[in-house]
């Protein structure tokens, strides 16, 4: 039974790195872009949400989950400004000083909210107050099962989104080719400010419920959840959908069933071992293609 | 050795020998205080971390994350060695700090020969997940002071010895790139499948590159736990990697004098900013963002500072004409 | 033993369900210059990349003057005498055109990591020897007063002459250039063939060239292979080649 709940537990926290790594690997698959400020877009929403609840929802009868609205507006407008100012006129620059100024971005971003609200976490009241749910006999608690379904229909939703729309498929064609798809009258630039805005909503979702789960908000909190979703979005095949959602799934469970039966010093170690071996097995990850070099 | 190149060899020693005096009177004169005296501690131990990872890096062209792991290797080997073998003294300092090379370059091959197979970004974040594993198994262990850290190291703060120390590494390694193994090297970064039909074998070089990397790095690290006295793994984590590739990324890559200076300016710059010490860290950021915004490529690029094209040009202004290339 | 620098016996090789090359024979002889030719997509390349290691083939075998290399790494193939020029230019871009040269000539170089590191004396004599040995090669080519100059700074045609100087670097016994003329203009390919019968007349080397410019193939090679979804489809001597009716379909499609 414990083992049932750790694996619940392991879905839940797998749920959440799905969907941050859903947000890295849409991003690398356009820009081809390591995107580290993502991690600090959700540290951005769990303080939205905590301020909305404290300042505004307490005031209120509204329930606290209404707090996803402002957390997903903050979040996207976030990313389409970093995007826009840090990324943008870097198009066309080496990929190494993208990847330093993400580095760069995400520092800023720290040490800006460590200033404005300093380094001490700040609580979270609990979210979801409903009575935890009898499954066979153990008690799940609600969080875990929003947490989960609201991942699965968000995956599903997004994965219509990019096969089916209009803009979905300008996103795969931008990914292809950035030349191929301004000749077809494709905006590449407003599809990439389109993938930002996507990938950082879902980080203020996966922030509400991050902090539903684990209820701080702190400055440095989305440097390893980034980190640890981003191995996520490599592990399944880094610009897939499907693939960054087995790979945050594959991770979470992983993590809760080495902190469970393991050791929790050892859980980081034990995650990364996994990046390093299947990447070993498998250069392009779970479900990527393995592409080789014309000569 | 032709006359040329004995003579350029003699005024680049003779320039750190100037150098070296000039910090030396500085110091003595009192004009420097103990704290510039440790900022400049810092500064050699910086300059032999950044150009150890532009070999990696700049190089041989491909991204790690991971260098503070094998730099925490360095440390715990020398800080461990240190404290159970008592040789004391600059001797025992000495071979403390060699055996940590040894010690992070032989983990440089066993992590080096399977993740250089991979590119590019993956090959960044399974460097990143190995300088994690090393450091969670730091704080797992327990002869290694665990998450406490390591306390008592002997200190050695002697600006002289680590003034040199950084000197010799940084000329070993330009000459190393500069030989026919460092030409290879740089083969494999501009065109992989054209170095290996030139008959490099790609596989040895990005392990010897990587290795050699590794090895420095160890170095810096015995140099940093013998400066500081007390480590612990979490110093060593992702952040600080990233810390050591914004230098090598700044200067430019591939560049030696360039992973030198801003080394040298990103050790100094965040300190003579402790004055503004809430906004330091933004300031830096911005700072960082900012280059990178208005100078992609890094400070220098790719450029060397050689003594040769200054001599070059000094005699072509006599009317010599000299018919060194390269270095 | 004949004097064969190169036998590929029924050599093939398929990705997936595409058979890229098949029953692919080829026997080239000391000092031979071979052009082999085909329409776009033929397989040509992917014969190069199997006589050099790039690929494996998955069926036959390829002998170097009688030593079967598959399965050798494309490093190794250089070693055994063998080295190549690309379709599309591959050069180390930001290395100088001397260093270019000395790159490919590591292979016969030993002073050792600490020769290099410490600049003991191995390492002065051995930098001298290949840099003259370099410069050598770049006189024949006419290029050494480009020598400090970085490879991508050269002009186009330069580029290509640089590649296969550089290819002349590793010594090889054969030559396999990839369409050395493409891009060029016709001053530009008429040195090109100058330097091309240069190499074989004065060193020797067997030549084995892919070339969509007919000028060039009918101009020097002796001996030419059409190349058709993978297959030969015909061989022989160019004049016989040029006017072969199935050659000429290959390359036109069938007349009326």
């Amino acid at each position: 039974m414990n083992f049932l709940l750790q694996l619940l537990n392991g879905l839940q926290i797998g749920s959440i790195y799905a969907l941050v790594a859903l947000g890295y690997t849409m991003v690398y698959g356009i820009a081809l872009l390591i995107n580290f400020a993502h991690g600090e877009i959700i540290m951005l929403g769990a303080y939205t949400t905590v301020f909305t609840i404290q300042l505004l929802l307490a005031q209120t009868d509204l329930p606290y989950f209404v707090a996803i609205i402002p957390t997903i507006v903050i979040c996207t407008l976030i990313g389409i400004i970093i995007e826009r100012l840090a990324y943008k006129p870097l198009r066309n620059s080496p990929r190494i000083s993208n990847l330093i100024t993400a580095i760069g971005v995400s520092l800023l971003l720290q040490n800006t909210m460590m200033k404005i609200f300093g380094a001490q976490a700040r609580s979270v009241p609990s979210i979801f107050h409903a009575k935890p749910l009898d499954f066979f006999g153990a008690k799940i608690s609600v969080t875990t099962v929003v947490t989960i379904a609201v991942t699965a229909v968000l995956t599903i939703l997004l994965q219509l989104f990019i096969k089916k729309t209009k803009y979905g498929k300008a996103m795969t064609a931008t990914s292809e080719d950035y030349g191929a798809a301004e000749l077809v009258g494709i905006s590449v630039d407003r599809t990439l400010t389109m993938t930002f805005a996507i990938g950082s909503a879902l980080a203020g979702v996966a922030s509400l419920l991050y902090v539903s789960a684990y209820p701080q908000a702190e400055p440095m909190m989305g440097s390893m959840l980034g980190i640890k979703a981003f191995t996520a979005a490599v592990v399944g095949g880094i610009g897939l959908i499907p693939g960054a959602v087995l790979g945050g799934l594959i991770l979470g469970i992983v993590e809760a069933l080495t902190r469970a039966f393991i050791s929790s010093k050892l859980s980081d170690a034990i995650v990364f071992g996994l990046l390093i071996l299947v990447l070993l097995i498998k250069p392009s990850g779970l479900l990527g293609e393995d592409r080789k070099e014309k000569v | 050795m032709s006359r040329n190149k004995r003579l350029i060899y003699l005024i680049n020693i003779g320039l750190v020998l100037i150098l070296f005096a000039i910090l030396t009177i500085l110091e003595a004169s009192g004009v420097f205080t103990r704290y510039t005296m440790s900022i400049l501690r810092l500064v050699c131990i910086n300059v032999v971390l950044a150009t150890s990872l532009n070999v990696t890096v700049g190089n041989l062209g491909q991204i790690t994350l991971g260098h503070a792991g094998f730099m925490s290797i360095g440390a715990y080997t020398a800080g461990l060695f240190a404290k159970g073998v008592e040789i004391g003294g600059q001797n025992g300092y000495l071979i403390g700090i060699l055996l940590a090379g040894i010690c992070a370059g032989i983990f440089g091959i066993i992590v080096g020969i399977p993740v250089l197979r991979l590119k590019g970004d993956y090959l960044a974040i399974v460097t990143l997940a190995f300088g994690e594993i090393i450091r969670v198994l730091i704080e797992y262990f327990d002869f290694t002071g665990g998450a406490q850290g390591l306390n008592g190291i002997p200190r050695m703060q002697n600006f002289s010895v680590m003034f040199f120390l950084a000197v010799i590494c940084v000329t070993l390694m330009y000459s190393v790139m500069t030989s026919r193994h460092g030409r290879a090297v740089l083969a494999i970064r501009e065109d992989e499948i054209a170095a290996q039909s030139s008959g490099i074998n790609i596989t040895y070089y990005k392990t010897f590159a990587f290795t050699l990397s590794a090895f420095f790095a160890g170095i810096a690290g015995a140099m940093y736990a013998h400066n500081i006295g007390t480590i612990g793994a979490s110093v060593f984590n992702y952040n600080k990697s990233f810390d050591i590739l914004v230098m090598v990324v700044l200067g430019g890559m591939g560049s030696f004098t360039g992973a030198v200076i801003s080394a040298t300016v990103l050790t100094i710059v965040p300190e003579t900013l402790r004055q503004f010490n809430d906004y330091r860290m933004i300031i830096y950021s911005l700072l960082l963002i900012m280059v990178m915004l208005f100078r992609p490529e890094g400070l220098l690029g790719r450029k060397e500072f050689h003594i040769t094209k200054v001599v070059d040009k000094i005699k072509t202004k006599f009317g010599k004409h000299s018919v060194e290339g390269g270095s | 033993m004949s004097n064969h620098v190169l036998t590929c016996n029924n050599v093939g090789i398929r990705f997936g369900g595409l058979q890229a090359v098949q029953d692919f024979n080829l026997q080239i002889e000391d000092g031979e210059l071979i052009g082999l030719i085909g329409p776009n997509g033929a397989g040509k390349t992917t014969v190069f990349n199997l006589i050099t290691g790039v690929y494996e083939p998955t069926e036959g075998e390829i002998l170097l003057a009688g030593t079967n290399i598959i399965g050798k790494m494309p490093h190794q193939i250089v070693r055994y005498g063998i080295a190549r020029t690309f379709q599309n230019i591959r050069l180390f871009d930001h290395l100088s055109v001397l260093d270019n040269l000395k790159v490919a000539a590591n292979k016969d170089m030993r002073y050792s990591i600490f020769s290099g590191m410490f600049r003991l004396g191995n390492f002065w004599r051995e930098e001298d020897e290949i840099k003259d040995k370099a410069i050598e090669i770049l006189d024949i080519f006419g290029m050494s007063k480009h020598a400090n100059k970085l490879a991508r700074s050269l002009p186009y045609g330069e580029q290509r002459k640089l590649e296969i100087a550089r290819a002349m670097a590793t010594d090889p016994k054969l030559l396999l250039l990839d369409e050395p003329a493409a891009g060029m203009n016709p001053t530009e390919t008429d040195e090109l063939m100058d330097t091309i019968m240069l190499i074989r007349n004065e060193f020797g080397i067997t030549t084995l060239l892919i070339e969509h410019d007919m000028r060039l193939v009918l101009g020097i090679c002796e001996r030419l292979m059409v190349l058709n979804y993978g297959k030969v489809l015909a061989e022989g001597n160019p004049h016989d080649i040029v006017n072969d009716q199935s050659v000429i379909e290959a390359y036109l499609g069938k007349g009326e």
